[in-house]
């Protein structure tokens, strides 16, 4: 099948040239639109008027989400003040806390949409969704806690020059999730382009290859993707992506395969993308953290602080797990048809991929709001 | 094979749904107050009866105001005087210029601009601290319809106006009728918001619906 996908190498690619073009257009228009839409704000659109107000009623889960962790929001800071004098108060605090934290990641930033991209892009396991999630929200209450301590607590800056820093961080953070992205959308656009020139070439013997190695490789159990949920240590190539129709042949000239982005290296990727998502820190974290120092009691602030990152993780970990139980159903539904399920896949992530770039980009240059820097 | 490429083509659908729904989680979350505010505003008439500006009186939640004292110099330990909330206050307006003052006006249905912010200062007391400040019109406006509204669009500050007298009218034309719409109370009207509103374009700008409305009807 290599053989046939190289000679019809030329019309092939200029088809996948074509469909990548494609996929560039939309990929700006939604940038675009997501631009157009933002732009909206009170300085310049049209602002909804009462009869919206009926729609909304539809499905309030996000509404009470919102709601509730408002309301835990503000106990914290009488928990705080009641915990300098009751000790006890501390563990409502913490209680509260946790809480919030589990509710908080119901909103933005904690990298729930980039994490969970990455995930889909990069052919992860739920496993390791979960301890990127409780990663990058540990480095995030680390990163506020460090903020705070040597902004406030040893330098006694003010709170201006404290979210001048709080910016940077910020702004770093965005481009770092930036550039992860663009190299994804690099690495998956080329087994993308790989998979559509193999697609025409799918003969019926390549089917019944690529099925009787489907079936070796996955035996052992649906949860994981291409395999990776197996012993890596005694073979190198176990994590081979069977549903490749191809393999390393046509590899060279486009950039790492799948499977070398997804092996045990794949930790060191993973942790990037936890480092660029959690190096945020999260502005209620600071205000807490502050909050308490002024009241004496900075290590309650510190606790509560990492308490909250161990309900945000436990939310964004859930996520990510959908999203990649999600794909890993896709994956099973489109390996029916194993060629167009091998482009399919590869279409998928190569979609991610994009996803992170947009998220980095769209972030940096503030077309996405996220949660904002306390500035004023 | 047909049957396939159908079952194919709803999967990619589904993909779409969900990368969609992650593209636009971002977006969902901004609602999300760090702050709150409880308000009170005047508006300033002159003696022709046209509008020339708001006064506003911003109380920052105790939180908050602990975080923007963070790190300011005062003589008596617990005690700010105007003069050493000066620089604050500068950082305060100058900030907030960003968002448009979070304030936004109407006049018989033409949008109004404000100039920069006078007469603005800090006042701390009992832990919060209140920012005062004047928003002029950029030209003084008589309009039979003024509507006011003030909101963060983003929603991570959440407005409140005073339970008591929360819009005034001062030096108003006695025939001037002033209503004020508040949001709902902040959980319930949370409650309202659904996974619908994020979803449609034209709602997109939800955090309209935080909005303080004021209106004055000077027939």
């Amino acid at each position: 099948m290599r053989w046939a996908s190289r000679q019809k190498a030329s019309p092939d690619l200029a088809r996948a040239l074509t469909i990548c073009v494609l996929a560039m257009v939309a990929i700006w228009a939604v940038d675009g639109a997501t631009h157009v839409m933002l732009a909206q704000s009170p300085f310049g659109g049209p602002r909804p008027s009462a009869e919206p107000q009926a729609a909304l009623q539809v499905g309030g889960i996000v509404g009470w989400l919102l709601a509730k962790q408002s309301e835990f929001y503000r106990e914290i800071s009488s928990a705080i003040r009641a915990a300098k004098t009751d000790g006890h108060a501390v563990w409502t605090l913490l209680a509260i806390s946790f809480v919030y934290g589990i509710f908080h990641a119901a909103g933005p930033g904690h990298g729930k949409a980039v994490i969970s991209s990455y995930l889909v892009a990069n052919q992860e396991t739920a496993r390791r969704g979960i301890v990127l999630s409780f990663a990058s929200a540990l480095l995030q209450s680390l990163v506020a806690v460090v903020v705070v301590a040597i902004g406030a607590w040893l330098l006694n800056a003010t709170a201006k020059t404290m979210c001048g820093a709080e910016k940077t961080i910020e702004i770093a953070s965005y481009a770092l999730i930036a550039a992860f992205g663009a190299r994804l959308v690099w690495t998956k656009g080329a087994s993308f382009i790989r998979a559509l020139q193999a697609e025409p070439s799918a003969s019926p013997l390549a089917l019944a290859g690529a099925a009787t190695h489907d079936h070796s490789g996955h035996g052992s159990g649906h949860h994981h993707h291409h395999g990776h949920g197996h012993d890596h240590h005694g073979h190198a190539h176990s994590h081979v992506d069977h549903d490749h129709v191809h393999d390393e042949h046509c590899g060279h000239s486009h950039g790492p395969l799948p499977d070398e982005l997804a092996g045990p290296g794949g930790w060191r990727r993973g942790f990037g993308t936890i480092f660029a998502v959690g190096l945020r820190p999260c502005s209620g974290a600071i205000l807490v953290l502050v909050f308490a120092l002024a009241q004496g009691l900075f290590w309650a602030g510190i606790a509560a602080t990492f308490v909250m990152g161990l309900g945000t993780a436990i939310t964004v970990a859930a996520i990510a797990v959908m999203a990649v139980s999600a794909k890993d159903l896709a994956r099973r539904l489109s390996g029916a048809r194993e060629g167009g399920g091998a482009l399919f896949m590869r279409g998928v992530e190569f979609a991610a991929a994009g996803l992170v770039l947009l998220f980095g980009v769209g972030l940096l240059f503030g077309y996405l709001a996220a949660e904002r820097v306390t500035c004023f | 094979m047909g049957k396939m490429l159908r079952r194919l083509s709803r999967l990619v659908l589904l993909t779409v749904a969900v990368a969609l729904a992650l593209a636009i989680g971002p977006r969902v979350a901004q609602a999300h107050p760090h702050v709150w505010i409880t308000a009170t505003s005047e508006l300033l008439y002159a003696a022709d009866g046209s509008v020339t500006g708001v006064r506003h009186a911003w109380t920052f939640d105790d939180m908050f105001s602990t975080y923007a004292l963070q790190g300011m110099e005062s003589k008596t330990r617990g005690v700010y005087t105007h003069e050493e909330l000066a620089p604050l206050a500068q950082t305060n307006v100058e900030s907030l210029k960003e968002f448009g003052y979070f304030t936004f006006a109407k006049a018989d249905g033409k949008k109004q601009k404000f100039e920069e912010p006078v007469d603005y200062f800090l006042e701390f007391k009992d832990g919060l601290l209140t920012l005062h400040f004047t928003l002029p019109l950029k030209t003084p406006v008589k309009s039979k319809e003024l509507a006011l509204e003030v909101f963060d669009p983003t929603f991570f500050v959440d407005f409140k106006f005073a339970d008591k007298e929360p819009v005034r009218l001062v030096g108003a034309p006695a025939t001037c009728q002033i209503s004020f719409h508040r949001p709902n109370d902040g959980s319930a009207r949370a409650q309202t918001l659904g996974e619908q509103n994020f979803m449609n374009g034209e709602n997109s700008n939800f955090g309209a619906m935080f909005a303080n409305k004021i209106a004055v009807a000077c027939p």
